[in-house]
């Protein structure tokens, strides 16, 4: 066995050892080149080097197959025939794919709130707090683990066991049992479900809410911190009037940026139920369809309909970028 | 508390307040759930260690009172394979051959462009970059079907080949290709958000002096660009390494460039996966992320907070 794993990863490490000294072979050839062009060359070749692959890769990779998902979209199964909206209308009557629909819209809803709430209160307790970075940390730690590995963790958690006279060895339902309740198979019943898979990403985002809005506290000037408490604030009065909206847009900032994260949520659904037991979401559902179905009509109508979910936050953020750029 | 903030405070009554407003109610909260949060990876860690036979007819909690270690789930995972599946030090390999190119070829053509656009005046400079900024949160999902198409017929318009069949499919460079084309976006943003605050006199001088475009980016722009560079490494290199859907979509099932986590994800999907294979390969394959985050946490914080919007 041990023989046979060398000869697979032998002409790997070969490819990724060649690649690697080809690309920056390259890269010094082409500096090289400019270095010691002349003046007038080097105008036009600067842009050739330095802007030129990025924006190319961007416009092949990136541009060029987003546009043609959008036509794939109103196209057939085989993209052989326009077929308008049809696309479109199955996913929207269909009443497989309206769950696929409502389950996405509840991790949307459910994942930034419950983790920025958490997070806030995370960061709250821990401002004024001594060696409070071990506690941070800690939380923090989640958004290090992959999707995949966080769902092997929490399927440990939610383990089940079906025959009453064997011992739980998932942590929650021995607790159940512990205190007298009925064990439970928390992610065979729907909805209850959706909700025990919408806490495996709560926990891993709430650290990145926590870390990043305890940095936005940071900045709150100490003097206005004193005043409110000569003013004889109290904390969650404190909490309320001074601290939450100097730290607004922060807060702004992290919501859009876990929704973003959540309308794309796929390992941890395809991990851990398959998408199964009514707990399918859009973009398993969009894996699903182009690339077991191979129906890259409606994959692409699936990846539209993502792709429409985030179009306000793109607009939003643009907005505010170019805001920014004007006030400097 | 509201009592001892409604007088006037001395310095020394300040610092009291300020001890008073650290609560101790509210840092116990924070022990408290902190442990909470740690408790499921840290199970994972246990029953990792302990032998199949407990694992089943125990919970994990019961190893404190009999502990009994053992690393036969580790031999078993990484080195022998099931059947048609190799073992998953195989995979770690792809996880490491996957992850380092998909790291440094984003990065670089990243500075370079970061660099163009902040420093060369052109017209259509904002328009480029506005659109960068905005394709950061387009999702994959919208790439992956042409793409793909992209890479195993090559691009065909109206009957002439602007991009011929490669060939590659089955190989790293798809999965390296994706994963840079996916990674451009944050990182022009954020370094190109740092490299413009390098002060003009400073590029001004280097043009003076006859340094050239070129000259000047390797003396000037790229050591002062480092840190930045720092910040985005850790990033990308956690993103690609944790990644499940490139790595699946572009290694089109072919075990032999698969990294870990699409292995693990199969094992879990596997009827004779028990929990001690699970926990251990599990453990393998969040080791190292865990590793750079401890060690690195300094830096993936500030990537996090230069820009926190990611597609």
């Amino acid at each position: 066995m041990r023989g046979s794993v060398w000869d697979v990863i032998g002409p790997n490490l070969t490819l990724l050892v060649i690649s690697l000294a080809a690309f920056a072979a390259v890269i010094y050839a082409l500096f090289l080149i400019g270095s010691r062009a002349s003046v007038r060359w080097q105008g036009w070749l600067r842009y050739g080097v330095f802007l030129g692959p990025a924006l190319l890769l961007l416009l092949v990779g990136l541009i060029y197959p987003a546009l043609r998902t959008i036509w794939l979209s109103f196209m057939d199964k085989r993209s052989e025939n326009f077929i308008g909206f049809d696309n479109y209308i199955w996913a929207f009557t269909i009443p497989e794919i309206q769950i696929v629909l409502r389950n996405t819209v509840l991790w949307v809803i459910f994942v930034p709130i419950v983790s920025t709430l958490i997070g806030l209160a995370i960061a709250y307790m821990t401002d004024r707090m001594k060696r409070a970075s071990v506690v941070k940390s800690l939380i923090f730690m989640p958004m290090a683990i992959s999707f995949v590995g966080a769902s092997v963790i929490w399927g440990f958690m939610y383990n089940f066991e079906p025959n009453e006279d064997k011992v739980e060895i998932g942590l929650l339902n021995a607790i159940l049992r512990g205190v007298g309740i009925e064990p439970r198979n928390f992610l065979l019943e729907a909805p209850g479900n959706t909700f025990f898979l919408i806490a495996v990403l709560i926990w891993i985002q709430t650290g990145f809410a926590m870390v990043i809005l305890s940095a936005a506290m940071k900045n709150v000037p100490d003097e206005i911190v004193e005043a409110a408490m000569l003013d004889g604030a109290s904390n969650w009065r404190r909490f309320v009037r001074v601290t939450l909206p100097m730290i607004r847009g922060t807060v702004v900032v992290v919501l859009t940026t876990i929704t973003i994260g959540t309308l794309k949520v796929f390992d941890i659904v395809r991990t851990m139920t398959g998408g199964n037991f009514q707990t399918n979401v859009i973009a398993n559902e969009m894996y699903a369809q182009s690339f077991r179905q191979l129906n890259y009509g409606q994959g692409s109508a699936l990846a539209v309909i993502l792709f429409l979910g985030v179009v306000p936050i793109i607009w939003y953020n643009v907005r505010q970028l170019r805001l920014e750029r004007t006030e400097r | 508390m509201a009592d001892t903030a409604s007088l006037r405070l001395s310095p020394t009554q300040k610092k009291r307040a300020k001890d008073i407003f650290s609560s101790p109610i509210a840092s116990a909260a924070a022990i408290v759930i902190a442990v909470l949060w740690t408790i499921p990876t840290f199970s994972l860690l246990v029953t990792s260690i302990r032998p199949e036979t407990d694992i089943n007819s125990s919970g994990w909690w019961t190893f404190f009172a009999n502990p009994n270690v053992s690393f036969e789930n580790y031999e078993k995972v990484l080195f022998v394979g099931t059947g048609v599946n190799p073992p998953m030090f195989q995979y770690f390999f792809n996880s490491l051959a996957v992850t380092i190119p998909a790291v440094i070829f984003p990065i670089t053509l990243a500075v370079f462009a970061a660099y163009a656009l902040a420093w060369f005046d052109f017209k259509g400079r904002d328009a480029i970059f506005f659109t960068i900024f905005a394709l950061q949160v387009v999702p994959l999902q919208l790439t992956l079907v042409p793409l793909l198409q992209l890479f195993s017929q090559g691009l065909v318009i109206g009957g002439v080949t602007l991009i011929p069949s490669l060939g590659i499919t089955g190989t790293y460079i798809p999965i390296w290709i994706a994963h840079t084309i996916f990674g451009l976006p944050l990182a022009i943003f954020l370094l190109h958000n740092f490299l413009r605050q390098i002060p003009r006199e400073l590029i001004e001088a280097g043009r003076v002096d006859g340094a050239n475009w070129f000259t000047m980016f390797t003396k000037i722009v790229l050591p002062l660009s480092i840190p930045a560079i720092a910040s985005f490494l850790i990033f990308q290199f956690l993103w690609v390494w944790n990644d499940l859907l490139v790595g699946l979509t572009f290694g089109a099932g072919s075990k032999s460039v698969a990294p870990m986590t699409v292995r693990l994800a199969e094992m879990v999907g596997t009827r004779g996966s028990g929990w001690e294979v699970l926990t251990a390969g599990a453990f393998v394959s969040i080791v190292v992320p865990l590793i750079v985050f401890f060690a690195l946490q300094r830096y993936f914080v500030r990537g996090l907070l230069a820009g926190s919007v990611k597609g």
